[in-house]
């Protein structure tokens, strides 16, 4: 199975933790950063979390299934997620999404069948002045038009498989 | 083109972050070194007495609510920075990061000092990434010059700074939710009273100001409450105001302009316009939960008290403009499945009444709907004004119930004709 968080990350979470009054602060960011290594986390990533912090795996989960970020279930190597509130409403993103999900051959919620894209709704980005907007990753695209979309997927593609 | 002062924005420019050397020379860090010469309580009393007013979306007045803070208990308090910045239409906290994140900072270390909390939270949300590590930068540039750290600017004070960075969830904007989230429980809001002054973080006097808020302290400190005052149109007013323009506008970009300023201007002069020659319907004034303005209001002052006037608010000044082919309808269905999806679950009018307000909205967009689900409607509003635990619900009635006051016509020409006269 692919490692959930490198060993010298673990040790650097223990060692914060311990010397913290209230290690609980820390399960977001280390779910987050199982996320960023592992792609997503999954019920052992909840485990390591609590083992780690030295806190109850149930207080972990309760935690990590709060956030629409953190992803408890398989994804693929990249996420889309597609703003689906008023602005970007506004200017097209229902023709945006529709876009998305015709070329990539999936629903919202759905993983293409290689494995690369998952496409997600989300709330407001704070790209409001450049909608309609999307999030791959870290990276906000605006202004986006299907022109636009086509380009921004080939790309991610061509990065995915200069990844392997 | 923006001929009005600019005063958080006076250093922006497009695509680049200001460095600390560049801060310092435009008058960075002086509102903190004259912070320091004044006894605590005396930051407080000029912060109240410029009329600062939070810029997050409540405009409660920034020195009332520091002046409510125990700054004297001994032990453990804090400052949390609300970067959250959820609410759709909202995107001028992220600008001012973007741009010249020092204010922050600076302006943290001097409500810090003002409130003696030692240890202050960022909190941002999750997709301001960019905005977390130019953050990182300045603290750390902050440390280094001593403005931050221990025994700051030679005063024997000390303030440490850490950024947190969220995982999503509009309700982390909450103050409570957001102290849980910062704690690491799950993030419901918590019962108020106790209010965070006096148990928040870890059960500790907490303080929540947002970031623009605070941003705009160090220049208040630097140039006095009569110069803060005057920057306001509105004489009853004071300060600028980041506005951030979207929908169906020429230009849809973040200004810095005068409180006080019409709507008419900020959509005409600075919007450009309703693009594509349209006519201008609607707007939300400031952010998802503000309720509509129509033409009827475009020579009302975008401001605090002009706005509630106007049965509206000012709420994050994120103009949202809506051209005359819109149906009202379709935009508020579009705002309630954010706020129904976006609510926690924690309590029952929040999680049911949003849902099936979502779902007569449904019926009354695509045509299903009769007149007794307009009595419905009205009945659901009730049922959840005034009755949800936290302020989620009472947001999202803010456009359900101008939808019913302004375009009740509207509603019952999708009822009489069966479908979406907008279609």
């Amino acid at each position: 199975m692919k490692e959930l968080l490198p060993q010298k990350q673990i040790d650097s979470f223990k060692a914060k933790a311990a010397a913290i009054a209230h290690p609980h602060e820390l399960i977001v960011d280390q779910l987050r950063a199982i996320q960023a290594h592992h792609g997503w986390v999954p019920d052992d990533g909840v485990l390591l979390t609590a083992e780690t912090l030295g806190v109850l795996p149930i207080e972990v989960e309760e935690v990590a299934t709060f956030y629409d970020k953190i992803f408890r279930r398989e994804v693929g190597k990249r996420v889309i997620h597609v703003c689906d509130s008023i602005c970007c409403w506004s200017t097209g993103a229902e023709m945006i999404t529709e876009h998305l999900m015709k070329t990539l051959g999936i629903g919202l919620g759905e993983t293409t069948a290689d494995g690369i894209f998952t496409l997600l709704p989300t709330c407001c980005l704070g790209a409001c002045g450049d909608a309609p907007a999307m999030m791959i990753g870290f990276t906000t695209h605006g202004f986006l038009t299907t022109e636009k979309i086509n380009d921004i997927l080939q790309r991610e593609r061509a990065a995915v498989a200069a990844e392997v | 083109m923006n001929a009005y002062t600019q005063v958080l924005f006076k250093n922006r420019r497009p695509n680049e972050t200001v460095l600390l050397p560049e801060y310092e020379k435009n008058g960075g860090y002086q509102g903190l070194r004259a912070a320091m010469k004044m006894p605590p309580a005396e930051v407080c009393e000029l912060v109240k007495g410029s009329g600062l007013r939070g810029r997050g979306g409540a405009g409660f007045p920034t020195g009332i609510k520091w002046s409510f803070f125990p700054a004297d208990q001994p032990g453990d308090k804090y400052l949390v920075c609300n970067g959250d910045e959820m609410e759709p239409g909202t995107y001028k906290d992220r600008q001012l990061l973007l741009a010249d994140p020092h204010q922050l900072v600076e302006g943290m270390a001097i409500a810090a000092y003002a409130l003696q909390t030692q240890i202050g939270y960022i909190f941002l949300r999750y997709a301001y990434e960019d905005c977390f590590q130019r953050l990182e930068r300045a603290i750390e540039e902050a440390v280094e010059a001593g403005y931050l750290g221990e025994n700051i600017l030679g005063s024997g004070f000390d303030v440490e700074l850490h950024v947190h960075g969220s995982a999503g969830r509009y309700i982390l904007g909450e103050e409570t939710s957001q102290l849980n989230g910062l704690e690491g429980r799950r993030p419901n809001p918590r019962s108020k009273p106790p209010f965070p002054a006096q148990r928040g973080l870890f059960g500790r006097p907490t303080n929540v100001n947002n970031v623009e808020t605070l941003a705009t302290v160090p220049h208040i400190l630097t140039h006095g409450t009569a110069w803060f005052q005057a920057l306001a149109l509105n004489p009853e007013s004071a300060g600028t105001k980041l506005f951030g323009l979207s929908g169906h506008l020429n230009r849809t970009e973040c200004f810095e302009l005068p409180l006080g300023i019409t709507l008419r201007e900020v959509v005409e002069d600075f919007g450009g316009g309703v693009r594509g020659g349209k006519k201008f319907k609607a707007c939300l004034p400031g952010g998802a939960s503000t309720p509509y303005l129509t033409t009827d209001h475009l020579d009302v002052m975008m401001d605090f008290n002009p706005l509630e006037e106007a049965e509206s608010r000012l709420g994050t000044a994120g103009v949202t403009v809506f051209d005359e082919d819109t149906c009202m309808v379709a935009v508020t269905r579009n705002l309630n499945q954010f706020f129904a999806r976006e609510s926690c679950g924690w309590c029952t009018p929040c999680r049911e009444g949003l849902s099936t307000i979502s779902w007569l909205l449904d019926r009354i967009e695509f045509g299903r709907a009769t007149n007794d689900d307009l009595t419905m409607l009205k009945d659901q509003v009730k049922n959840i004004k005034g009755r949800s635990f936290c302020a989620l619900a009472e947001g999202a009635m803010g456009p359900v119930e101008a939808l019913l006051r302004l375009y009740e016509d509207e509603i019952k020409d999708h009822i009489r004709k069966g479908c979406c006269p907008f279609n």
